[in-house]
């Protein structure tokens, strides 16, 4: 019975969310393709194979560490070439990634040198016969594509957030596995790794997002916005690509066509009129608030509720009663 | 430096969209077609270093005639020559999109082949990486920060709450994000000039692909939202339909 491959992903020596969410993914093809075996492998620095048994939580049978002085950080080529080794190696169904910073990198090396199929950023997939069929939101997600993946294994990135693990413990071999080349001979090498605000929610692993646009005028407004996700709680801080190009915040908090596309639960537009670049970015969150002064911003087309007025009034309310609410839960 | 920047035609994004009868395509009636978003930074991450190094960027896209336009608009913001692999339908699968372009590219001497972080349309970005790795050619995806000197490259990439930076030597791939500089508008004389720069047309040589597209389907519309009302008075009800109506609070 052929097995199913997961790739687990490790930051700063710990497991990332999306390691248990691939785990999680390879457990439910290998379950519907007759039980077999989920084999997951961890890269990391020496000490890494302490995290290996966590996968077993999620329905890991096997865990190949392959642990390495020079793979505390991700080398692009090192890891794609001991994936590919050890989906050679055995015959595999399929083979699941994270469709994060480090997966979105990895999976598309991993399936030229095989030769493989590969959806990336799938948000859900079943196995019909010997295809993989996998749904994939493209054209910024106006489209959703149902894609059928050919031949084995089929390799599939998983969009963070789109499968909840469940615990499936078990008790996981541990082995060890070599690189499958010397991380010297790498001709690409991280040379820093820079945590920038660790205790700051990721915009893609938030379940609410607050966003700021142009309507509060300055960079020191944004204080506003922040106040309210602090608020809140769980929250992440997200702005319009006006706002970040006029460096009130990093681009790298840009929601929109060219930003992140996110689909939080709850997101909340401050100020933000609503320009179709934006749109592209948060249509698909579940619950839509807009707080904006003019009636007819197109913001208000696609909320499902909106308060009509000035932000600079409405937005401290709705932190004071937030705080309010949050404590007393 | 000889930079080859391989660019996408796809369809404006602002367009409303409507599938074709096969329900597997967009419906091709209305579509206005632009260069990709990303791909119009890595155009100006290429310009930018022969303006400062010297050397010449050639522009590669796949597919029917139509991407000419997009190809002659990349010319007349300043590559020097274009090559369209002609194809009447450009495949979902990143792969197959790889193989045509890495048999165009390996024989081309080419210091860096740049490449948008994502294509808009289907949302894969997996064309430059496979390609690289077809070439075997070292590769640093997304980036959003570039320093090219002596044969060597360094490069910043944002993560999930971080960023790496990462050292490579040339020749090399690199996908490009947002932010690293912002495409410049053709001019006049850069749009005249663009007629008469050479512009070539081989056939595209796919191979089979094995990511095919099964369906498509428009996410529903959003029903129509409400104002709950004017001003601070309205954040108690705001309050209580979020916490009763879409329980998210």
């Amino acid at each position: 019975m052929a097995a199913v491959l997961a790739v687990a992903e490790a930051r700063n020596g710990e497991l990332r969310k999306v390691a248990f969410e691939a785990v999680a993914a390879a457990r439910q093809a290998a379950d519907a393709s007759g039980g077999g075996e989920v084999h997951a492998m961890l890269f990391g620095a020496p000490g890494i194979s302490a995290r290996a048994e966590a996968l077993g939580r999620f329905g890991a049978d096997v865990v190949s560490v392959v642990e390495h002085e020079a793979l505390g950080r991700y080398s692009p080529e090192v890891f794609a070439a001991t994936v590919a080794e050890r989906l050679r190696a055995s015959d595999y169904r399929a083979a699941f990634f994270a469709a994060s910073a480090e997966g979105r990198d990895l999976a598309p090396r991993v399936a030229a040198k095989l030769g493989a199929s590969l959806a990336s950023d799938v948000t859900d997939f079943q196995l019909q016969g010997d295809a993989v069929i996998a749904r994939h939101p493209a054209y910024t997600g106006k489209v959703i594509v149902t894609l059928r993946l050919m031949g084995s294994p089929a390799l599939l990135s998983l969009r963070p957030g789109s499968i909840t693990p469940s615990e499936q413990p078990r008790t996981a071999r541990v082995e060890t596995m070599a690189p499958a080349m010397d991380p010297a001979a790498a001709r690409v090498t991280v040379t820093e790794l820079s945590a920038q605000i660790s205790t700051r929610l990721d915009l893609g692993e938030a379940s609410i997002i607050v966003s700021g646009g142009r309507g509060l005028r300055t960079a020191e407004n944004f204080k506003l916005v922040e106040d309210l996700a602090a608020a809140i709680g769980n929250a992440a801080v997200g702005a319009t690509r006006a706002v970040t190009d006029d460096g009130w915040r990093p681009a790298t908090d840009q929601i929109g066509q060219t930003g992140r596309l996110v689909s939080p639960d709850l997101y909340i537009a401050v100020g933000i009129s609503g320009a179709v670049q934006h749109l592209a970015g948060m249509r698909n969150a579940k619950t839509i608030v807009a707080i904006n002064k003019d009636k007819d911003a197109p913001i208000f087309k696609i909320a499902d509720y909106g308060i009509v007025g000035d932000l600079f009034e409405i937005v401290p309310r709705l932190t004071e009663e937030i705080r309010k609410v949050r404590q007393n839960q | 430096m000889k930079i080859a920047v391989c660019i996408k035609r796809v369809p404006d994004m602002e367009m409303r969209f409507s599938l074709a009868s096969d329900r597997k395509s967009l419906d091709p009636a209305g579509l206005k077609f632009e260069m990709g978003d990303f791909d119009g930074y890595a155009l100006e991450v290429g310009l930018q270093l022969i303006e400062k190094q010297g050397g010449e960027v050639v522009l590669l896209s796949i597919g029917p005639d139509g991407v000419q336009e997009t190809l002659r608009k990349g010319l007349a913001m300043g590559a020097g020559r274009a090559v369209q692999l002609k194809t009447e339908d450009v495949p979902f699968d990143g792969l197959a999109i790889a193989r045509a372009l890495a048999a165009e590219l390996k024989t081309g001497g080419y210091d860096l082949i740049l490449f948008g972080r994502v294509a808009t349309d289907t949302a894969n970005g997996t064309v430059g990486p496979m390609t690289a790795e077809l070439l075997d050619l070292p590769c640093v995806t997304s980036i959003s920060e570039l320093d090219i000197a002596d044969g060597r490259g360094t490069a910043r990439r944002e993560l999930e709450g971080g960023a790496e930076t990462m050292q490579f030597s040339l020749p090399a791939v690199l996908t490009i994000d947002e932010g690293i500089a912002r495409p410049r508008l053709a001019s006049l004389k850069g749009i005249m000039a663009a007629k008469k720069k050479p512009l070539e047309v081989k056939p595209a040589q796919l191979g089979e692909p094995r990511l095919v597209v099964e369906s498509m389907t428009l996410p529903p519309d959003r029903p129509p939202g409400r104002i709950v009302g004017e001003g601070a008075d309205a954040v108690p009800e705001l309050l209580r339909l979020l916490k009763t109506e879409a329980k998210v609070l």
